[in-house]
């Protein structure tokens, strides 16, 4: 595999979803390749950043207004 | 002891009987996970309020057309980023176009390819990936995704959902959605690693 090829399966990579000769031989390639290297590990990171921002709480008014707005009428 | 909670269908299923408290109960559930998907994909707050009513306000008028083919979560997921991706076409802003967007996401393949050495910033303190400063990019940069990416992206990797529900949430093939998911990351990627290595 070259550099080209490795790229396009990165996300595969770091979502284990490679199968195992492919993966291999991936991290063969990555032993000796810097830039390859260098671009799993930002790109894990990267995704793990994003994963682990904090939730946005729903203010409270918000939320009051929502749950006011779609009150069912009594059934008929 | 146990609390038993009730099941999302088992609260639809009052709720069809015009039950307010199972319909608090249901929307109490997910208003968070709404409200976070619509602030994702549209980066503010107030888009991220109209998205959460109107998404509710569509899944109790369309409640009668849930058949339980997919999961709840799923059906509710697919009206928020409806709503979500109907909010954005309506912005005036020019989107970035496919082929800028492409250019950007491979350029970082030219660098590596160029000899030039990258730099490695994953090990950076926490302290410094994780301050006030770098959300605020962070968020910039999933603004500035083309609105597909952006809505595979924030399913998947901010929500976390798994890429065969992504692909049912956005009526894509799994495939699709992994060919876009790389490419956001990879897009993402080189934004924080100019942001993250500027001097
Ligand atoms: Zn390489």
């Amino acid at each position: 595999m070259d550099c080209q090829e490795i790229f396009e399966e990165l996300s595969e990579y770091i979502d284990e979803n490679l199968a195992r000769q492919k993966c291999r031989e991936l991290e063969r390639h990555l032993e000796t390749c810097h830039n390859c290297r260098v671009v799993v590990d930002t790109l894990r990171r990267t995704v793990a950043l994003y994963h682990s921002m904090p939730d946005e709480e729903v203010p409270e008014d918000v939320r009051l207004r929502l749950h006011k707005i779609i009150r069912l009428k009594p059934e008929e | 002891m146990k609390q038993l909670v009730p099941t999302d269908e088992a609260l639809i299923a009052r709720i069809r009987r015009h039950d307010n408290d199972a319909l608090e109960q249901l929307v109490s559930r997910y208003e968070v996970r709404v409200y976070n998907l619509a602030y994702r994909m549209l980066g503010n707050r107030e888009d991220a309020e109209d998205v959460l009513q109107d998404t509710f306000v569509n899944v109790v008028r369309g409640l009668d057309k849930f058949r339980g083919r997919s999961s709840f979560s799923t059906w509710l997921y697919r009206v928020a980023a409806n709503a979500a991706l109907t909010k954005i076409r309506k912005r005036s802003r020019r989107e970035k176009s496919e082929s800028e967007f492409l250019d950007d996401v491979y350029s970082v393949r030219e660098t590596a390819h160029s000899g030039s050495l990258l730099t490695d910033w994953s090990s950076n303190p926490a302290t410094r990936l994780l301050d006030e400063e770098a959300k605020n990019e962070m968020n910039r940069a999933i603004d500035d995704l083309p609105e597909i990416y952006r809505a595979v992206f924030v399913l998947r990797d901010v929500e976390g959902l798994p890429a065969a529900e992504v692909a049912e949430v956005l009526g894509l093939s799994v495939a699709a959605v992994k060919s876009r998911l790389h490419r956001a990351r990879l897009y993402l990627r080189n934004r924080l690693s100019g942001y993250f290595t500027a001097e």
